[in-house]
This record gives structure tokens, C-alpha cells and sequence, in this order.
């Protein structure tokens, strides 16, 4: 995993923790539906306040095959690239 | 291991739904009285939950010409229109909804949901760009997922949290569509469609409304919130539906966009289905007359929106944000929500409940909207049995004097026996 890769999980890790105000142990292989019991909908809003963190645009079809927050942050370190 | 495994958590929260009493979600009226009256298990029941803006399911003119379109050209037209070929009042109807929303091209499709579908999947394609506001209707998601177009949501009714992604946007070439609703299902709150409509011009992108909620409710003439904002010009794309304010099926969409016509032949959607039965179409022409020549429906429906939406607001109740035809009561947690539902029920009123994650706030709703022929008696009614039981579940602070009777969301039957029993006395007001 190269730096970058890993200050935006970094990032998306901490922004994860204040989304959900309780104490949960997060690394690349939490799992973001199973494990943290999230809706449809407050993934979809985790995504956009990670489009706000990181000043870019996640189209809600590249996060579809995300599972961990390892997946996550490899989208989000793609499209970071992009611009 | 069923096919059907991967629903069992989905199972286990309905039959929890189940055992609070009547789930909301299988509700089954023995019959229709009037627009705003059914049969529940043999008792009437206010109907306050149906999106009968108009109250027109019952226009004996609508159902006269109904009648006579099912006699002339039959049941239903038993296939789609580029394969069976269009009837007389498939033109009639895009004509008419065109001339009445002072487009020049208009398409109708066979459900709401349809047209939502077909334009979002067809009107942007790949390396094209979608922003939906966060709130959304289902039918905007799921037509946005059955397209090729990249999906960005805006948060809810936030112009500058829009112009923000659509500055993210400005280096790609695709063509960007904005899509918003007039009047939102949920909540009932309407968009700022003046300020997105500059945010649209500044940034170059495409606006589509869906105008489901809102045409024949806002607007002087019934247009919806395009026209009640002066924003018509600006408004490239108009969806909307037949079964609200128009009170039968089906769907459209008007533009004025040169070759429109062209997505008859690309709009899957629209291509694939069987298309609207001559009586449906029949009887949606007759109320777009009456929604035309009746603006006093329009005025009626103001006053029982705003009777219900500040009566529920000074009883104490967490509404929306702004008075509409939809008054959503937000409750703090399911359980007592289901509960209050099916208290209202049994006192003989029937609205919608909705769940998170369904709901914007993530509280549950309980979910009205109101007709222009409800009655004052109706409405009042409503909130007398909405203060009843809120005062029983503690969600209003009992009445001085009153015995203090906070009941645990899961109460037993009798409960519901005793509260249809002090409403059919008439409530305690």
C-alpha cells in the first residue's frame, strides 16, 4: 500500500468515526455493510461526505462493488487522481 | 438454502410489523365509499393517506367517459405502442398534457414510476452525469441505476451544496442533469427551484422536475412548482404522474427539446410494456379538464392542507417544515410508530405509515395527504384521534387533570377495542 493510499483510508477512517459518534474498531478489512450495519442510505450519505473531505465526485456506481473500507479508500485514492 | 435466504432479516422486521396489530404494509379495504372514505373490516374509515389531491376517482365525468372508451375500444390495448401501434387517446392525452404544461413534445408512459425510469435511463447516458437531490424518490434512483450515466446526489433542497458538485463536474465533458422534485413525498416540503434553476443556467447543466406531488396542487393554474416559482423557462424536463392529482395510472413527460420525439424509439421503458388501456386514458383526459376548469379544487385543497399541517403543529407534533397537501408527523422510534398507526386505524383513520430507511430523518412518519374534498368534519376528526392517541402513547403531554396513561408501544388488542370505543363517542375534545 503506498502513502497516499494510505492517508486517504487514514481519512475515510476518521471520517467514518465521526459519522457514527460510537466506539467500533475500523481498518481496511472492515467490512461496511455486515459490520457496521449500515442502510443503503447512510452509506450513500458516508459517500457524500467523503466526495466533501476529499473535494471530489464518487458516482454511486463506483462504490457498488465495495465491500471493505480497503475498497473504499482504493476508489476514492483513484478518483483523487483523476483531477 | 432458499433462494429467498437473503431475505430473512427483511422477513423477521415484517412479521415484527405483523404483530403490532394490522401491518401497514398489507392493508386490504373491503371497499371505496367516496374519495376520502373506505371500508375497513366493515367500518368506514377517513381515508387520509391515498394522494387523492383532487379527489377525482369519483368524477362522474371522469367515470362516464371511462365507461364509454372501455365500451368503444375495450379492456386494455394488450401490447406496447411501437410494437401494437397507438390508440386515438394516446395522442389525445400527450396533447392535451403538452397544451396544458405549454411544452411542445410530450411522451406517456404506463405507470409514474415508468416515466421516471425511462427518462433518467435514457436522457443520460455513459460518460453523462446525473445529480439527484439526496431525498429522491425511489423512482429517480432506480431509474438513474438502469442507466450508464455516472450518479451524484446533492444534499436535500441545498442550491450552493449542488453548485459545489456541479463545480467539481466542470472539466468533464459529459452532459450533466439535475433532478429535483416539486413537491417532496415524504416530507412534503417543495424544492428552491428559483435558486437551483440559476445554479442549472451558471453551471450549464439540463433540469428536470418531477412534478408528481405538485401538478394540479401548485401553480395558479395546476402546472406544479415550476409555475407557482415563475421558473417554466428554465425547466428543461417535466415528469409527472396520472395517479395523484389526476386520480387514475400512468405517467408522462413533456419537454420542449427539439427531437424529443426520437426517444420513442430509444426509451426502453416507454418500448417494452404494454401501454395504457383505453379507459385509463379516457378518464386522465377528463380530470385534466376538471383540474383546468376547477381551480377552486386547488383553493380547497390549500385550506385542508393548512388545517391539518398548523392543527397537528400547535397540538404539539413534530411536522414538516412547510405546509403542503403532505403532513408527515415524525415519531421518535418505529415501535411506537406502528403502534400509533394502528390506534388511528382502529379510531377509524387510515394514513401512511413510512420506516427509515425509507425517511429522510431517519425517524418514522406518519404519513398524511390530503384532499381538496375533505371535509372540515374529516380533518378535524383526524386531528382529534392524532391527539387521542398522542396524549395516550405520551407523545403529547397528558392533560392536566387527565389519569396519566402511558401505554408500552407493544400493547395488547383490548387496547385498540378501547380507543375505537372512545372515538366512535367522539373523542375527548
Amino acid at each position: 500500500m503506498n502513502e497516499t493510499l494510505q492517508n486517504t483510508q487514514a481519512e475515510i477512517i476518521e471520517g467514518l468515526r465521526e459519522t457514527l459518534r460510537k466506539p467500533v474498531t475500523l481498518d481496511g478489512s472492515t467490512h461496511i455493510v455486515r459490520d457496521l450495519q449500515l442502510d443503503s442510505l447512510a452509506v450513500m450519505d458516508f459517500i457524500m461526505s467523503l466526495e466533501d473531505r476529499f473535494d471530489v465526485v464518487i458516482p454511486l456506481d463506483r462504490v457498488a462493488e465495495v465491500e471493505t473500507l480497503a475498497d473504499l479508500a482504493r476508489v476514492v485514492d483513484q478518483l483523487r487522481g483523476r483531477t | 438454502m432458499s433462494i429467498l435466504s437473503k431475505f430473512a432479516p427483511l422477513r423477521q422486521t415484517y412479521e415484527q410489523l405483523r404483530a403490532a396489530g394490522q401491518n401497514p404494509f398489507e392493508m386490504v379495504f373491503d371497499g371505496m365509499l367516496s374519495p376520502t372514505e373506505g371500508l375497513y373490516r366493515g367500518r368506514r374509515t377517513i381515508l387520509l393517506g391515498t394522494n387523492n389531491y383532487l379527489g377525482l376517482t369519483f368524477d362522474a365525468d371522469c367515470i362516464q367517459e371511462s365507461v364509454e372508451a372501455l365500451h368503444l375500444q375495450g379492456t386494455g390495448t394488450t401490447g406496447s405502442r411501437i410494437a401494437n401501434g397507438s390508440y386515438d387517446g394516446h395522442r389525445k392525452l400527450e396533447h392535451a398534457l403538452a397544451e396544458f404544461l405549454g411544452r411542445r413534445h410530450c411522451m406517456v408512459f404506463s405507470t409514474g414510476y415508468q416515466a421516471n425510469l425511462g427518462m433518467l435511463s435514457t436522457l443520460a447516458g455513459k460518460g453523462d452525469y446525473l445529480l439527484l437531490d439526496a431525498d429522491s424518490h425511489a423512482s429517480i434512483y432506480d431509474g438513474a441505476r438502469l442507466g450508464h450515466a455516472e450518479v451524484v446526489r446533492f444534499r436535500h433542497n441545498d442550491p450552493d451544496d449542488l453548485h459545489k458538485r456541479l463545480r467539481r463536474l466542470a472539466n468533464e465533458p459529459g452532459s450533466k442533469l439535475v433532478v429535483v422534485e416539486g413537491i417532496y413525498s415524504m416530507l412534503g416540503d417543495a424544492a428552491p427551484l428559483r435558486e437551483i434553476a440559476q445554479v442549472k443556467r451558471e453551471m450549464g447543466a439540463w433540469l428536470m422536475v418531477d412534478e408528481a406531488h405538485s401538478l394540479g396542487v401548485l401553480g395558479d393554474h395546476g402546472r406544479g412548482l415550476a409555475e407557482h416559482t415563475g421558473t417554466e423557462a428554465d425547466v428543461d424536463f417535466v415528469v409527472g404522474t396520472f395517479s395523484k392529482s389526476l386520480g387514475s395510472v400512468g405517467g408522462f413527460c413533456v419537454s420542449d427539446l427539439e427531437d424529443f420525439d426520437v426517444l420513442r424509439v430509444a426509451c426502453r421503458p416507454y418500448m417494452f410494456t404494454a401501454s395504457l388501456p383505453p379507459a385509463v386514458m379516457a378518464s386522465t383526459l377528463a380530470a385534466l379538464r376538471r383540474l383546468q376548469e376547477s381551480p377552486e379544487l386547488r383553493t380547497r385543497l390549500a385550506d385542508n392542507a393548512g388545517r391539518l399541517y398548523y392543527g397537528l403543529r400547535d397540538l404539539g407534533f413534530a411536522v414538516g417544515p412547510q405546509a403542503s397537501p403532505i403532513v408527515s408527523v415524525a415519531l421518535p422510534e418505529a415501535p411506537l410508530a406502528v403502534e400509533f398507526w394502528n390506534r388511528l386505524l382502529e379510531g377509524g383513520l387510515y394514513l401512511n405509515l413510512a420506516l427509515p430507511p425509507a425517511t429522510p430523518t431517519q425517524q418514522p412518519l406518519l404519513r398524511s395527504s390530503v384532499s381538496a374534498v375533505h371535509t372540515t368534519q374529516q380533518i378535524d376528526r383526524a386531528l382529534q384521534l392524532f391527539e387521542l392517541v398522542g396524549r395516550q402513547l405520551g407523545v403529547l403531554p397528558a392533560l392536566a387533570g387527565a389519569r396519566r396513561q402511558r401505554v408500552a408501544p407493544k400493547a395488547a388488542a383490548p387496547v385498540h377495542a378501547d380507543v375505537a370505543l372512545i372515538a366512535s363517542a367522539g373523542g375527548t375534545r
